[in-house]
């Protein structure tokens, strides 16, 4: 197990955990609008699956925020 | 039900009236205790549509305020935006482009110049959404 911070809570999750997963175990919702960053680094969407999370790792999900009229 | 010092709100009507004619956008972070967000920031972001009609928040910006938000201890509350010539309710875009549950959507009307209108309202669910208006307190 390790430690990393997910949306600026301290979680314990598995080791060789991908970002893909977790945005699974977070319960993401409508994943395909959010962008993750992890350590401030914006990660592609196409590297999502095969990112792997570290220890000590600072991941945000930033849903895309728009609207109109 | 959420809250607004006048301070924050005002910082937010005269960022929307500076952008005017086109929309105006930030987020909104803050507390939550219970049943009652409590709005402890307003961050005025760049509308990159640069439009009347539409807006869409700068994620690098929008990425910048949650690391501020976090260090400051502060809980990511939602968004808000101005619709400068329509009623404070969101629209059938704002609806379908409402993807986060657990945020509260601010729409500040500038339709009628002398009197703005905000209004927060909760969206969930999928289509057709469900959007709920959700009690909001102008303090001070």
């Amino acid at each position: 197990m390790m430690q990393i911070t997910v949306a600026g809570v301290k979680k314990e999750i598995k080791d060789n955990t991908t970002i893909a997963e977790l945005i699974v175990s977070e319960n993401v919702e409508t994943p395909e609008y959010v962008t993750v960053t992890v350590n401030d680094e914006f990660i592609a969407s196409d590297k999502v699956s095969s990112t792997v999370l570290k220890e000590g790792d600072t991941v945000e999900f930033l849903y895309f925020m728009g609207g109109g009229r | 039900m959420i809250t607004i010092q006048r301070a924050d709100y005002e910082k937010m009507l005269r960022h929307a009236e500076s952008c005017l004619p086109n929309e105006a956008c930030g987020l909104i972070a803050g507390t939550v205790q219970d049943d009652v967000r409590e709005i402890r920031a307003v961050y005025l972001l760049t509308n990159t549509d640069q439009s009347r009609e539409h807006f869409t928040l700068d994620p690098k910006e929008q990425f910048a305020a949650i690391k501020d938000m976090r260090a400051k201890g502060l809980t990511p509350l939602g968004n808000w935006h101005s619709h400068p010539e329509s009623p404070s309710r969101p629209s059938e875009e704002d609806q379908r482009l409402a993807f986060d549950s657990k945020a509260s959507y601010l729409i500040l009307s500038l339709m009628e110049r002398d009197r703005p209108v905000l209004h927060a309202f909760r969206i969930t669910g999928s289509e057709p959404k469900t959007v709920e208006k959700e009690p909001l307190v102008i303090e001070g």
